[in-house]
């Protein structure tokens, strides 16, 4: 038997196909096609969780992703754990397990109850007011306190071992939904020749036809057209349907996303299925057809487990077949839930009474209620309930006084909400209509269309004419037009309308009863009162002070009532006080979904240069550069970092060393207009520059500020090897490109990032050019033939190349361009010279420490967006005699010309063994009273083993000034003394670049 | 996500593929060097940020590379047109019309 409660005959599920799984602990039978929640209602269990802050005992109150009680924690193993999964949406599977959340020790027994009866202290707003003083307890004992106890479920602890999926798709017509409406409109559009995507959130096709029996389509039982309907499609090539696949969000363009949930039902699913699939999904119309959501009746004591929306009971009986309960009361302010009763009765369920706020309730209800033998109390209410952990009796309050009804379930309804939070997200404005008392869809912004019971429609054959109409509407208007005669006939549905928003009768402004509105949050229609009464008169201050709304449900089923009882509280009308905005996601999505497969090594690419390979034989230690992976030192047996990075230093100076300088951005800017150009773009002038020759370029922005450096060759009269930072790469070419298409399109000029097209090494030292010799055909490399900056074309080891005799060392040094695909044979070839010459390979840190040594600067690291040439020292690279260049007018500002502005020094610590940090602060006087101020930073800091001390770039106001100052530098443990100096440390003269 | 369409590919594409590039139709002085520092100010500090219309630079960087102009909506943000660099303003009464009710 798959639970007590399961009623022979009733449902649709099959009662062989059992399915056996754990909920705290304990071992329960369901059946293939239950919830969680049915499951659970089938063997008699109603105590699903205990609320998020007064940690009451709670049962499910609905059968749809609109639950805000029965929240779990649903594991497959260890590491497959979710929280905060409704009880509702979640399948049953074989071995599935299942735990209540926020209660400690157990379900049953909640030390955390004590918040119930400690109530009175935990009103709306509690938080706000209460932790305010004093100001230490903060750290010590609120916030401990606060963390302790917020947050719903326990997050997994393990990384995620599933994997998910992304889809892109492009449709004719998306229509989400597939209830009557969903269907009727896929179909129509589908037969005008649409591409159709067709999704729905619930396991198959239906909408409420899941529970709603009376219904007939086409002679069918409206369930059977619904899967017929569907079946048929499916069936065809131009339609996707989509089950158990959410649209959570609604964006510009009628972009929207949808959460397929592959394998959360599935006891032992294939491991090539991703557990869920997103679908980004570009339709051309949108047919919104999302149906309603039923609201609970708000009343004392309305969260006992057991109390349920009429709709869910209907659910679980019509297609669960599951009694919610053996004697369930009824209390409702609309027709709808007597059609629920009618069926738990006709089930064998004794219904005591049927309460109703109403005189009247609709035709012919009272004289089936008498043939079923129901009490209908009219005019009547609800207005308490008993039993902690089950409902155990309804207090009733009408005409015949006041009377106390055994009953272990009671079913509420106060009418159905729209469901509108697609059409919202569209960006859509709601309307409230007065006569319904209702928000509907107004004008459509989006190319979309809201059908049936999301668009008010409550008559069933009005829906399904409605949704033919949209589907052929949507259909023309993708261009879609094959001729269509479709005609849906169905009948028997209730009507949906009516009922009543707010607190009910005994849960007015005189009640201090607990009478919930948002069963997630705990939030009371007192405490909404509560917040009007202090002062929030708009909805949104409304929500943010009792969180009604907030929780993960959204509000699904409190949101009205809320805004209802707010408006009572404020004596205005409700569309005055106006309505929240609905936001993605609809329901909760899992991060798995929106990361996706950017994660690990997909979350970002990886970079390598030609010589990873290499580099890494060499026993290199990687660093990350942008993107890029660039060897950082080459260790060799013993050393650490400081020791090999000193061998390098010293080996590059005194012998040679061998560096991959690939990941430099390079340009080609080819073009008669090409120096030209260059002289717009840079400071420098280069119209002078003979083919052959190299400089070292600044460009700034427009506002006089560095933007980027690097050396640049001219090849020919036409065209320039232009090199940038590492980092500056496509932003260089972003820029020159922008001045090329918009400000200077009159020039004749090309543009080719060609970084990745050049494999560069980089052969630095005294035995740099014996070392290259051997290999280079065709260039003559003599000093005389090919001083410094210059670049030759010729070939090395058979290979074509731009050599460059170019130096970010201070050394004599090459660096050696070929294609990219050549670059490793050139490297291997390379360093069987370079390695018994003694010379080593080095890493970008000794790169940095050997340029600093030389003063010279990194754009980036020494500069900030803030610096000048002139601050940098570099005012020499500025053409004097242009008219024009970019940046010309901006080192005019008054700002930048005016003294006293940071300015690039060197520092010499008075200890050479200190050596500072990079970002410290310096000051002239180490004894003031904090805040203390502070003249600059240091930008650069090195142990240099070439000077045998440490060494350090700064940027200091006025520094220019301060040569040979003292200046200090505080740190937390003590004060720096440092001196001012000039910026080369190292062959002052710069005469060993020739040698 | 939003679909632009680039008027040198003369096709909608996908917005991963652009990246904005600031407010258009603010020329550079010809005569830069000489401009005074309110010139200056004008030029390369006010932007008009305005909620409604406005007309901007964008580049579609992941494909033909080209820099072009749009007016768009910073309310809905609608793309009202796009049209290549160097081209006049359009009439933005004749794009409101056209983009209203759809």
């Amino acid at each position: 038997m798959s639970g007590a409660n399961r009623i022979a005959g009733a449902g649709r599920l099959t009662p062989a196909r059992k399915v056996r799984f754990m909920f705290d602990g304990e071992i329960y039978t369901g059946l293939e096609g239950d919830t969680l929640a049915s499951a659970l209602l089938a063997n008699g269990v109603h105590l699903m969780g205990r609320s998020f802050k007064y940690h009451r005992p709670r049962g499910v109150l609905g059968a749809g992703s609109e639950e805000p009680n029965a929240l779990m924690d649903i594991s497959r193993d260890s590491a497959r754990r979710q929280p905060n999964v409704r009880a509702t949406v979640q399948e049953v599977f074989e071995g599935m397990r299942a735990g209540s959340q926020n209660r400690w020790p157990s379900l049953a027994f909640d030390v955390g109850a004590v918040n119930d009866m400690l109530s009175p202290m935990f009103a709306a707003g509690f938080y706000y007011k209460t932790f305010m003083w004093p100001k230490v307890a903060w750290q010590k004992l609120y916030e401990p306190f606060i963390r302790g106890a917020a947050g719903l479920g326990v997050a997994p602890d393990e990384p995620d071992p599933d994997h998910y999926s992304s889809r892109y798709e492009h449709v004719d017509v998306l229509v989400v939904g597939a209830g009557v409406a969903g269907l009727s409109a896929a179909l129509a559009a589908a037969m005008s020749g649409a591409s159709v995507i067709l999704c729905d959130e619930q396991a198959g096709a239906g909408g409420a036809l899941r529970y709603d029996t009376d219904v007939t389509i086409d002679g069918d039982n409206g369930y059977d057209w619904a899967q017929n309907t569907a079946a048929k499609l499916t069936a065809m090539d131009n339609v996707r349907v989509l089950t158990r696949t959410t649209a959570f969000g609604y964006y510009a363009q009628n972009f929207v996303a949808l959460c397929e949930r592959v394998t959360d039902h599935l006891s032992d699913p294939h491991p090539d299925l991703p557990r869920e699939r997103l679908w980004q999904v570009r339709a051309q119309k949108v047919v919104l057809a999302t149906g309603a959501i039923e609201r609970h009746m708000v009343f004392a004591d309305n969260d006992r487990p057991g109390i349920m929306l009429a709709s869910a009971a209907r659910a679980y009986l019509n297609h669960y077949g599951v009694a919610v309960g053996s004697k369930v009361g009824v209390y409702t302010a609309n027709d709808s839930a007597y059609a629920a009763a009618f069926d738990l009765a006709r089930a064998g369920v004794s219904v005591p009474a049927i309460v109703d706020t109403r005189d009247a309730p609709g035709e012919g209800l009272l004289s089936t209620a008498a043939d079923l033998g129901i009490d209908v109390m009219t005019a009547s209410a609800v207005v308490g309930a008993k039993g902690r952990r089950r409902i155990s009796s309804m207090t009733v309050e009408g005409g015949r006084g006041k009377t106390q009804i055994p009953v272990d379930a009671l079913i509420t309804s106060a009418g159905w909400t729209p469901a509108v939070h697609l059409y919202s997200q569209s960006r859509g404005k709601v309307v409230w209509d007065p006569e319904t008392e209702r928000f509907l869809p107004g004008d459509n912004v989006q190319a979309s269309v809201s059908v049936g019971g999301c668009n008010g429609v409550t008559g069933l054959q009005e829906t399904v004419d409605e949704a033919i109409a949209a589907g052929r509407s949507a259909a023309l208007g993708a261009g879609k037009s094959k001729r269509l005669s479709l005609r849906i006939e169905a009948a028997g549905a209730i009507d949906w309308s009516g009922g009543m928003s707010g607190s009910a009768r005994g849960a007015g402004a005189d009640s201090t009863a607990k009478t919930f509105v948002d069963f997630q949050n705990d939030v009371t229609a007192k405490d909404i009162r509560l917040a009007v009464r202090e002062g929030m008169h708009s909805i949104e201050h409304v929500k943010r002070f009792t969180t009604n709304g907030m929780a993960s449900d959204q509000g699904k089923t409190s949101n009205i009532h809320g805004l209802a009882i707010a408006a009572e509280s404020l004596g205005r009308q409700m569309p005055e006080v106006g309505l929240t905005t609905f936001r993605p996601p609809y329901t909760p999505v899992t991060y798995g979904a929106i990361v996706n497969h950017s994660r690990g090594k997909l979350f970002d690419p990886a970079r390598k240069t030609f010589s990873h390979a290499w580099s890494t034989k060499q026993g290199a230690v990687f660093e990350d550069v942008g993107n890029w992976k660039r060897a950082w030192y080459f260790p060799r047996a013993g050393e650490d970092m400081h020791a090999a990075v000193s061998r390098e230093c010293k080996t590059v100076r005194e012998t040679a060393g061998v560096f991959d300088a690939s990941t430099l951005g390079k340009i080609e800017v080819v073009g008669p207009d090409a120096a030209k150009f260059l002289d717009l773009i840079y400071t420098n002038g280069w119209q002078k520059l003979a083919p052959g020759r190299c400089k070292y370029g600044i460009m700034l922005r427009e506002d006089g500020f560095i933007y980027d450096d690097g050396v640049v060759a001219r090849m020919a009269e036409d065209r320039f090897h232009v090199t940038t930072t590492t980092g500056g790469a496509p932003r260089v070419l972003n820029h020159m490109e922008d001045y090329l298409q918009t400000e200077f399109p009159d020039l004749d000029v090309w543009l080719t990032s060609t970084t990745e097209q050049w494999a560069v090494i980089a052969v630095q030292g005294p035995k740099a050019r014996d070392i290259i010799a051997p290999l280079v055909e065709g260039i003559d490399l003599s000093n005389d033939a090919m001083p410094h900056m210059s670049v030759r074309e010729g070939k090395i080891c058979g290979a074509p190349t731009r050599l460059f005799r170019v130096s970010f060392t201070g050394e004599p040094g090459y660096e050696i361009n070929v294609p990219a695909h050549y670059g490793q044979a050139v490297l291997e070839a390379v360093w069987k010279q370079a390695e018994p010459l003694g010379a080593c390979a080095y890493g970008t840190e000794t790169m940095h420490v050997l340029r600093a040594e030389k003063g010279f600067i990194i754009v980036g690291q020494d500069t900030d967006g803030t610096v000048t040439p002139h601050d940098a020292g570099l005012g020499w690279a500025i053409a004097k005699s242009k008219p024009d260049f970019v940046g010309i007018r901006g080192l005019k500002r008054p700002d930048l010309v005016a003294g006293g502005r940071k300015q690039l020094v060197g520092l010499k610590t008075k200890n050479p063994e200190t050596v500072l940090e990079e970002g410290a602060q310096i000051v002239a006087d180490p004894n003031q009273p904090t805040p203390m101020t502070m003249l600059g930073h240091v930008t650069s800091s090195y142990w240099s083993p070439n000077c045998g001390r440490s060494i350090a770039m700064a940027l200091v106001a006025g520094g220019q000034d301060r040569m040979g100052d003292t200046l200090y530098v505080p740190m937390p443990d003590r004060t720096i003394e440092v001196e001012v100096t000039g910026m080369v440390f190292f062959d002052e003269k710069g005469e060993r670049v020739n040698g | 996500m939003l679909l632009i369409y680039c008027p040198y590919c003369q096709e909608e594409r996908p917005e991963l593929e652009f990246a904005h590039a600031g407010e258009a139709h603010i020329a550079r002085p010809t005569n830069m060097a000489d401009i005074s520092d309110e010139e200056f100010e004008t030029f390369f500090f006010i932007r008009s940020n305005p909620k409604g219309l406005a007309y901007e630079r964008w580049r579609h960087v992941h494909g033909c590379g080209c820099f072009f102009n749009a007016v768009r909506d910073t309310v809905s943000d609608k793309f009202l047109a796009t049209y290549k660099t160097g081209e006049p303003k359009p009439d933005i009464d004749s794009l409101t019309k056209k983009g209203d009710g759809k």
